[in-house]
């Protein structure tokens, strides 16, 4: 599509380092440094019409070496009707990346939703507290060493089922 | 002050001083007001509301990472239970996001059955919607109406797959079964019913002086700010955006279908509920074109590793038990790879935002809910409103808990 040309085109003019690769699905994923995240979602905001925040929120890939979580933004250019993937990979040790609520309304549950689960703190938050789950939690249940399942239980192990 | 004017005075209610005194109420977690588990502290002088803050998470059932648990077939009855009142289109969007990630086609009749249910579901979930806008107008009378109309819709789901409000309909691949002659004729003798008993329902409200005067700019908001919130759906329509997934990325053959998307402008109670009002009418429209045109063929595609093969096979024939044992036991690859996708649900873009690594259950699955999006901006709506404004404003948004905490 032309339209992910031009979009490529213009990034690359704008921004260094981005890794801008096409899917499977025809999507384009934009991965960013948490240094340029910021500014890169208000050049799409800004200059190329991506106006419309679809969707925002991380997941955790514990094997991944200091990028363990990421913070997966789903942007819609409504009048080209083009949708793009921005992400943001955050070590462990620090997993904390500007908030885009100055930029999008939308962002603020979304981002506390994201802290709430994964523990991934947005910079600049105007409050950035638990959303769904009690305030008194201490853990963030989305990370991966949070079995679902009670962890003592043995009848569900994958070697019964030849994994 | 003569009488007359002492009188005038106490009727407005917008010129009326405010006397300072601050309450804080509690609207909710269970009022019958609030439609569901939502809490919302209120600061208030008088009936008119300075401030409000929202709790959201009453019903939170961590559906994310029990999906983490579950083979992709097992996560459509999780879905059932996000918009409440309108599952099909959450089971269906479902079964398209996996579709999109093992990039099957579904053949022409698939997409024809799945636009009938979604539409049935849409009809379903505005009228839930519209009616309880109405009583808490005041106006029960429409509400009973609808709600028989309803029960003629879940008896239509129950003809389908069994089921009335959690339907886990279809499957990944299609429909587990044909729909039957009982259900067609249903469905014909509702379509010609319907518009009947909607026509009366509508008359009662659509013009009605007192229902106008009361909703009419009620928690409006405009197009830019509603934008600005990620709005979706009616409401999004309502302050005049004509984004509807359906028309902007067609999914499920909704090309072939020639319908309106109505747009509001004023983004307020009203156009919310008119909007609503003539996206029921617009689904009647499609189901008609649909059920005329129902291309005859296969009610699921052919892919033997996603759906299962029929019962009598599976005693009969060894590659269908074996398919019928991986499926089940969640043991099919599955491509690895990351989609995102979304239908037009009830209250806007549902999106599912998946994430695979081959293995038997998602590596992550997210929920764009519509809800929990757009209920960010409640606040705003009702500043400065009469705290019964306030409520139908949150009843014309029809936030549903259950979509809201997932």
């Amino acid at each position: 599509m032309s339209n992910d040309h031009n979009l490529t085109e213009a990034l690359n003019a704008n921004f260094s380092g981005l890794e801008i690769i096409k899917d499977n699905y025809d999507c384009l994923n934009i991965t960013s440094s948490e240094h340029d995240v910021h500014g890169l979602i208000e050049f799409l905001l800004k200059d190329l019409g991506f106006a419309y925040l679809t969707d925002l929120t991380g997941a955790h890939y514990p094997n991944s070496e200091n990028s363990e979580f990421q913070v997966i933004y789903h942007l819609h250019n409504l009048q080209k009707n083009h949708r793009i993937r921005v992400r943001v990979k955050l070590p462990k040790s620090n997993p904390q990346t500007r908030t885009i609520t100055d930029l999008f309304v939308a962002a603020n549950w979304m981002e506390r939703e994201t802290y709430d689960f994964f523990g991934i703190i947005f910079e600049g938050h105007p409050n950035m507290v638990r959303i769904l789950n009690m305030d008194d939690m201490d853990y963030f249940p989305m990370r991966k060493e949070y079995a679902l399942e009670d962890e003592t239980r043995t009848d569900k192990s994958d070697r019964y089922f030849g994994r | 002050m003569s009488e007359l004017s002492k009188l005038n005075k106490n009727l407005d209610l917008s010129s009326e001083t405010i006397d300072g005194e601050i309450a804080t109420l509690n609207l909710g977690p269970t009022h019958p007001a609030t439609h569901g588990i939502f809490q919302n502290v209120l600061r208030v002088d008088g009936e008119r509301i300075l401030s409000a803050e929202q709790t959201v998470g009453y019903i939170h059932r961590a559906f994310e990472k029990l999906a983490e648990r579950r083979p992709y077939n097992q996560i459509t009855p999780i879905t059932d239970r996000l918009n409440y009142c309108s599952s099909p289109i959450n089971n269906i969007g479902w079964h398209m996001t996996v579709e999109k990630l093992i990039g099957v086609e579904m053949p022409k009749r698939v997409d024809y059955m799945r636009v009938i249910v979604m539409e049935l579901a849409r009809i379903a979930d505005h009228l839930v919607c519209n009616s309880v806008i109405g009583v808490d107008t005041g106006a029960l009378t429409g509400f009973t109406y609808m709600f028989q109309q309803r029960e003629k819709i879940y008896d239509l789901f129950e003809e389908i797959c069994g089921a009335r409000l959690t339907t886990n309909v279809g499957r990944i691949g299609g429909f587990d079964r044909d729909f039957n002659p009982e259900f067609i004729q249903k469905l014909r003798v509702f379509l010609n019913e319907f518009p009947k008993k909607f026509g009366e329902f509508a008359s009662l409200l659509e013009r009605n002086r007192i229902f106008m005067d009361r909703t009419i700019g009620a928690g409006p908001i405009s197009a830019q700010r509603a934008l600005e919130y990620s709005f979706a759906g009616p409401n999004l329509r309502a302050a005049g955006v004509d984004y509807d997934v359906r028309a902007m990325n067609p999914y499920c053959s909704y090309q072939d279908f020639d319908f309106n998307i109505p747009v509001g402008n004023d983004g307020d109670t009203y156009d919310r509920f008119i909007v609503r009002q003539q996206e029921i009418r617009e689904s009647l429209k499609i189901i008609h074109q649909a059920l005329e045109n129902l291309p005859e063929g296969a009610y699921h595609a052919d892919i033997p590793s996603f759906y299962l093969p029929p019962k009598e096979e599976v005693y009969r024939s060894m590659e269908a038990l074996i398919y019928h044992f991986k499926i089940v036991m969640g043991e099919t690859p599955i491509p690895k790879g990351e989609v995102y996708f979304s239908v037009e649900g009830g209250n806007g873009e549902l999106g599912y935002y998946l994430v695979s690594d081959g293995g038997r259950t998602p590596y992550r699955l997210h929920f764009r809910r519509p809800c929990f999006i757009y209920y960010q901006a409640y606040p705003e709506m009702i500043k400065g409103a009469l705290l019964s404004d306030a409520i139908l404003t949150m009843s014309s948004m029809n936030v549903i808990a259950g979509e809201l905490d997932a």
